[in-house]
């Protein structure tokens, strides 16, 4: 392994300024297939950070950002700026707006919930029908979505059209130690890669990818990685924490992440097997920097790293996520010192790599 | 001649172990009058059969407060006397189908008998349409009940130490311990009006009309409330044993916020162990008190108890002195809801 | 100083006030009619009444108008790793709970606080078996407030109560969208009308009131008739308003018209006379039909004591008891106007008139 040198200390803080970029991230409607609003801010904020920016074919924001130094690991890194969301596809007249939902969102959670639609977030709701009009019977039902309506008041608003895509109206908010967001599905991970490039490390050539239409299968990560060429694939991502308790009291052997036991390193999900060379790498980085982690149990689910891996004549990849609760719903909730830890997780890898990393394994 | 003073728990058993269903209350009242009538300043029986004691006279700073535990207890009534002496019934109160099975019944005239109940088919559950009342008789002429008697459940008192079991704890438990805070408390400035109504079982009938007569302005029920602390139960955070239970709401109404503020300050100050409740079921003497009127703020103390409404109704001997103290400390001081 | 009626609506929908608890509202409510009235009282069970004298002689006959403050919500009835399991006060559809912002109203610790949080479901692998498909059945969710679990066992009790927090939007057409629209746009309406009525002669006594509880049983309304004594009373309640995935005959269009109720609850007589007002002030109304009754305080009010002579308003809502119930600002302040100009135009001996026939 390469000298340990973490002596430069990133300690990652969410002051004012981190929050508020953070905030305006998670605020803005940016749904698969649309992520200009996301984009933007992103591309502001590194005008000044990088060496090449590239906005490619499908809507990804490609950055490179070389070190110094000789014989530099290539590596990728990936969030994806898309969000799952609705898109209007019928206009009813009078206000009222037929939609179907983009990306894995239980109808369930849609119910009763106020909405923002396109760049201008035009207000409006998800009604239900009230409750005294409904029988028993129609309660043991979920409503479809095709039941369900977008509503922005009578005589409607010409700034709503037919294909306008939406997201729920969801603010940030700091809840002690945690932050209750919509988006934070992968806006965490799009700042944590905006912080990276700020305080990039030297001994790396850092390729990031702000990646579009995750949530569509790994779209934009497919054309990005091909682009890119690299030879470690990192993904950065979300993850659900079901660490809530059991209602008889069972142990909870399906927890998949818990909040607060800090960032979560893949071992396996459905679409890539983690390259235990990489796994091991950030393990060793969280001790050697005294870094809380956990293991995210194998299990479902997946992130970029399923298509990065898989380009080209294959790229060693591994994912690490931040854990979060109630993903995909209006509000999801994340500790802030795991939000921290991830970040600083990744930076303090970084630092400690090199290309001896990409030796053969040794058998088990 | 010193007053009639049994203890609270020589009480207690003679309470549960006296038949009154719902509109049956005369044996008990009479029981219940003889024991406390020499502790108050007036006693008398409304025109449902509530018994109402007051001790204290209203002066300035104090309040007219009603205090109401309900003397019946759930039952049976006999609807028809089968040609072989078999007797069917219909419920007076809440009965569960799954209590009835096997259980003894004592009627108001003396009459015992057991409960059977037809043979079910498969996957097919009780229900009280497929019970009868089996007293020994061998035909109708014989039946020593007929159409309109009714009967309790019968069980004696079982004392386990810290737990106390019986029937009808509901809410013989609450009269007997609103009989020993009658008899200890000092009203001071207060007016008080122990009320042992009737008929709560079957709608809260007796306290409708007591609240009215009394016309009170602050109302407190004494009643039994259930328990969330056995296997796989259904979820409550009451629980055995942590002390008398300050009732926020139930299905029937809601506890005066201030009401209860008043009785989580009385519990701190004396230091005495209590919990908050919340029941997702049932209903007390404090809605209709809330009612009365031009509205009365009321609550509700509550005894935690195990298995209630059925012949085994299970509390514990702290929370039951406790709750003593924590009228008493109530009742005895001038009150200012917030 | 003219009212501002969208900003006193909104500031109504964004205060706390559920069913027993309503002091947070009730004081927004008591600024905005303190100005307008003689004199006003909180009744005994927390209603706040506000009396507009009349000019006729004594004795003057009264008019109770009923609108309730209360709102529907969820109470905590268990703390379960830092978690709150909770029930409901009033009737909420439970299908629409999950990812619902809340406030949770801690008062366990020394000083009360307000913490936000929210409606959350457990996974499937954590529920018993009828949780695992289908809507999740209200026992199962639990309200997540973001703290620790000591924290929270500090801070928030069994009894708390929590309130939606969906923050008020306008929408299209002066439409207003939140939570507690039922019943605070008809607390609006009254205010309308006592701002109107403040500056006209009126000969009879006007007592407003914003009951309590009435989402839990009319409880404030009866117990403040039998306080009041009125003549008669007019209750102003939500009703609902066509909109998709609505349902049943007789649902109005939001914007257009006031619903003045016709069934066993609303006297003809007052029924007639109020119509013979919105015709006179070309005020647009319509009958709203209920055959059995109604679900508001008209219910109490008429057998309270030996009965009062009840006829209610309707302003039509959509997604009634949800947290994004609409209603137009229009229809607020028409129903405000007709009260007014009924009780400006209503004589000394009106009540002569109010009989069955």
């Amino acid at each position: 392994m390469a000298k340990n040198d973490i002596s430069t200390k990133f300690n990652p803080r969410l002051g004012k300024k981190e929050l508020d970029l953070l905030t305006r991230l998670c605020n803005a409607v940016s749904v698969s297939g649309d992520e200009q609003e996301v984009r933007a801010i992103v591309l502001e904020e590194l005008r000044d950070f990088a060496d090449v920016t590239k906005v490619d074919a499908m809507g990804n924001v490609l950055v490179r950002r070389e070190g110094t130094g000789e014989d530099r690991v290539r590596v990728m890194i990936a969030a994806h700026m898309d969000e799952v969301g609705v898109m209007i596809v019928k206009d009813e007249d009078d206000g009222v707006f037929e939609f179907r939902v983009i990306g894995g969102v239980d109808p369930r959670q849609l119910v009763g919930k106020p909405v923002i639609i396109g760049r201008d977030h035009v207000p409006g709701v998800i009604g239900a029908k009230a409750i005294h009009l409904t029988t028993p019977e129609e309660r043991k039902q979920v409503l479809k979505v095709d039941q369900l309506r977008v509503d922005i008041g009578p005589g409607g608003d010409s700034k709503v059209k037919v294909g306008d895509r939406g997201t729920f109206a969801t603010k940030l908010a700091v809840l002690g130690p945690s932050i209750r967001s919509k988006a934070l599905d992968d806006r965490l991970g799009v700042f944590n890669l905006i912080q990276l490039l700020k305080h990039a490390p030297e001994n790396v050539d850092l390729l990031a990818a702000f990646t579009v239409q995750e949530e569509l299968g790994l779209r934009g990560a497919k054309t990005a990685a091909y682009a890119f060429d690299p030879e470690i694939g990192i993904a950065m991502d979300s993850t659900p924490a079901n660490d809530l308790p059991h209602f008889d009291g069972l142990p909870n052997t399906s927890h998949n992440t818990r909040l607060g036991n800090g960032p979560a390193i893949y071992i396996m999900d459905r679409g890539t097997i983690g390259d235990q060379r990489l796994i091991k790498w950030l393990v060793d980085s969280a001790e050697a920097g005294k870094i809380p982690w956990q293991y995210r149990q194998p299990g479902l689910g997946g992130t970029d790293a399923g298509e990065i891996h898989k380009t080209r004549a294959g790229v060693p990849s591994v994912s690490v996520s931040v854990p979060q609760r109630y993903l995909h719903s209006a509000a999801g909730l994340i500790r802030i010192e795991d939000e921290l830890n991830t970040l600083k997780l990744i930076h303090t890898a970084l630092k400690r790599l090199d290309r001896s990393i990409l030796n053969p394994q040794e058998k088990k | 001649m010193a007053k009639k003073n049994n203890s609270l728990w020589t009480v207690l058993q003679t309470l549960v172990e006296t038949p009154g269903p719902s509109g049956s209350e005369h044996v008990i009242r009479e029981k219940i009058k003889a024991e406390i009538q020499e502790h108050a300043d007036e006693i008398y029986t409304d025109a449902l059969g509530n018994l109402i004691a007051r001790k204290g006279t209203l002066k300035e700073g104090g309040k007219r407060i009603m205090i109401s535990a309900h003397i019946d207890e759930i039952g049976l009534m006999v609807t028809h006397v089968d040609d072989d002496g078999f007797a069917r019934f219909m419920p007076i109160g809440g009965i569960s189908p799954l209590t009835c099975l096997g259980g003894r019944v004592l009627f108001m005239n003396g009459t015992q008998g057991v409960i059977g109940m037809e043979r079910l088919e498969k996957d097919e559950h009780p229900e009280l349409a497929k019970y009868f009342i089996d007293t020994g008789a061998t035909s109708k002429a014989d039946s020593k009940v007929g159409v309109g008697d009714v009967c309790g459940f019968e069980r004696p008192m079982l004392d386990l130490g810290k737990r106390v079991v019986a029937k009808s704890m509901d809410d013989r438990v609450a009269a007997a311990i609103t009989m020993e805070a009658l008899k200890e408390v000092k009203p001071g400035t207060n007016e008080l009006y122990f009320v042992f109504s009737v008929q709560e079982e079957v709608g809260i009938r007796g306290a409708i009309t007591a609240a009215y007569g009394v016309d009170p302005e602050i109302g407190l029920a004494v009643d039994v409330t259930r328990t969330g602390d056995t296997p796989l139960g259904v979820k409550m955070e009451v629980a055995l044993g942590n002390g008398p239970a300050i009732k926020v709401r139930d299905s029937s109404f809601i506890a005066d916020p201030r009401v209860v503020k008043w009785m989580v300050d009385e519990a701190k100050a004396q230091k005495l162990p209590y919990q908050m409740e919340v029941l997702e079921a049932g209903g007390t003497d404090g809605a209709a008190i809330q009612r009365t009127r031009a509205g009365v703020p009321a609550g509700c103390l509550s005894i935690p108890c195990r298995y209630i409404h059925s012949p085994s109704e299970m509390v514990d001997r702290d929370d039951v002195e406790n709750s003593v103290k924590l009228l008493v400390g109530l009742l005895g001081k001038p009150v200012s809801l917030g | 100083m003219k009212l501002d009626l969208k900003q006193h609506l909104k500031e109504m929908i964004s205060a706390p006030g559920l069913s027993g608890y309503e002091a947070p509202i009730r004081e927004i409510i008591r600024a905005a009619w303190q100005p307008l009235a003689d004199e006003i009282r909180v009744n005994n069970l927390g209603s706040l009444q506000a009396i507009q004298r009349g000019e006729g002689a004594e004795p003057r006959p009264s008019v109770m108008i009923a609108a309730h403050m209360d709102a529907i919500g969820l109470m905590v009835t268990g703390i379960d790793e830092g978690f709150l399991r909770f029930m409901q006060v009033g009737g909420v559809d439970p299908r629409i709970l999950p990812g619902q912002m809340v406030n949770v109203h801690a008062t366990n610790a020394e000083v009360a606080r307000d913490l936000p949080a929210m409606v959350v479901m457990p996974p499937a692998a954590l529920l018993p078996k009828d949780g695992k498909s289908g809507p999740l059945p209200q026992k199962y969710l639990l309200v997540d407030t973001g703290l620790l679990p000591d924290e929270v066992k500090k801070l928030v009790r069994v009894g708390d109560v929590i309130s939606f927090a969906t923050e008020a939007m306008e929408l299209c057409s002066e439409t207003i969208s939140g939570h507690t629209l039922d019943n605070r746009a008809s607390v609006a309406a009254v205010t309308v009308a006592l701002e109107m009525l403040s500056k006209r002669k009126h000969l009879w006594d006007v007592m407003a009131v914003a009951t309590s509880q009435e989402e839990v049983g009319g409880i404030g309304a009866k117990t403040d008739a039998f306080a009041i004594k009125p003549d008669f009373a007019i209750v102003i309640d939500v009703t609902f308003a066509k909109a998709p995935g609505g349902a049943g005959i007789g649902n109005f269009e939001m914007g257009k018209v006031t619903p003045l109720t016709w069934g066993s609850c609303n006297h003809p007589a007052l029924h007639k006379a109020m119509m013979a007002t919105a015709e006179e002030y070309e005020i647009n109304v319509a009958k709203e039909l209920a055959p059995t009754g109604s679900g508001t305080d008209a219910h109490d009010i008429q057998v309270a004591e030996a009965g009062v002579p009840v006829i209610e308003l309707g302003i039509p809502l959509r997604y009634m008891h949800t947290p994004v119930e609409v209603v137009s600002l229009k229809d607020v302040r028409r129903a405000g106007r007709l009260m007014a100009e009924f009780i400006a135009g209503l004589p000394l001996d009106f009540m002569k008139t109010v009989i069955w026939e």
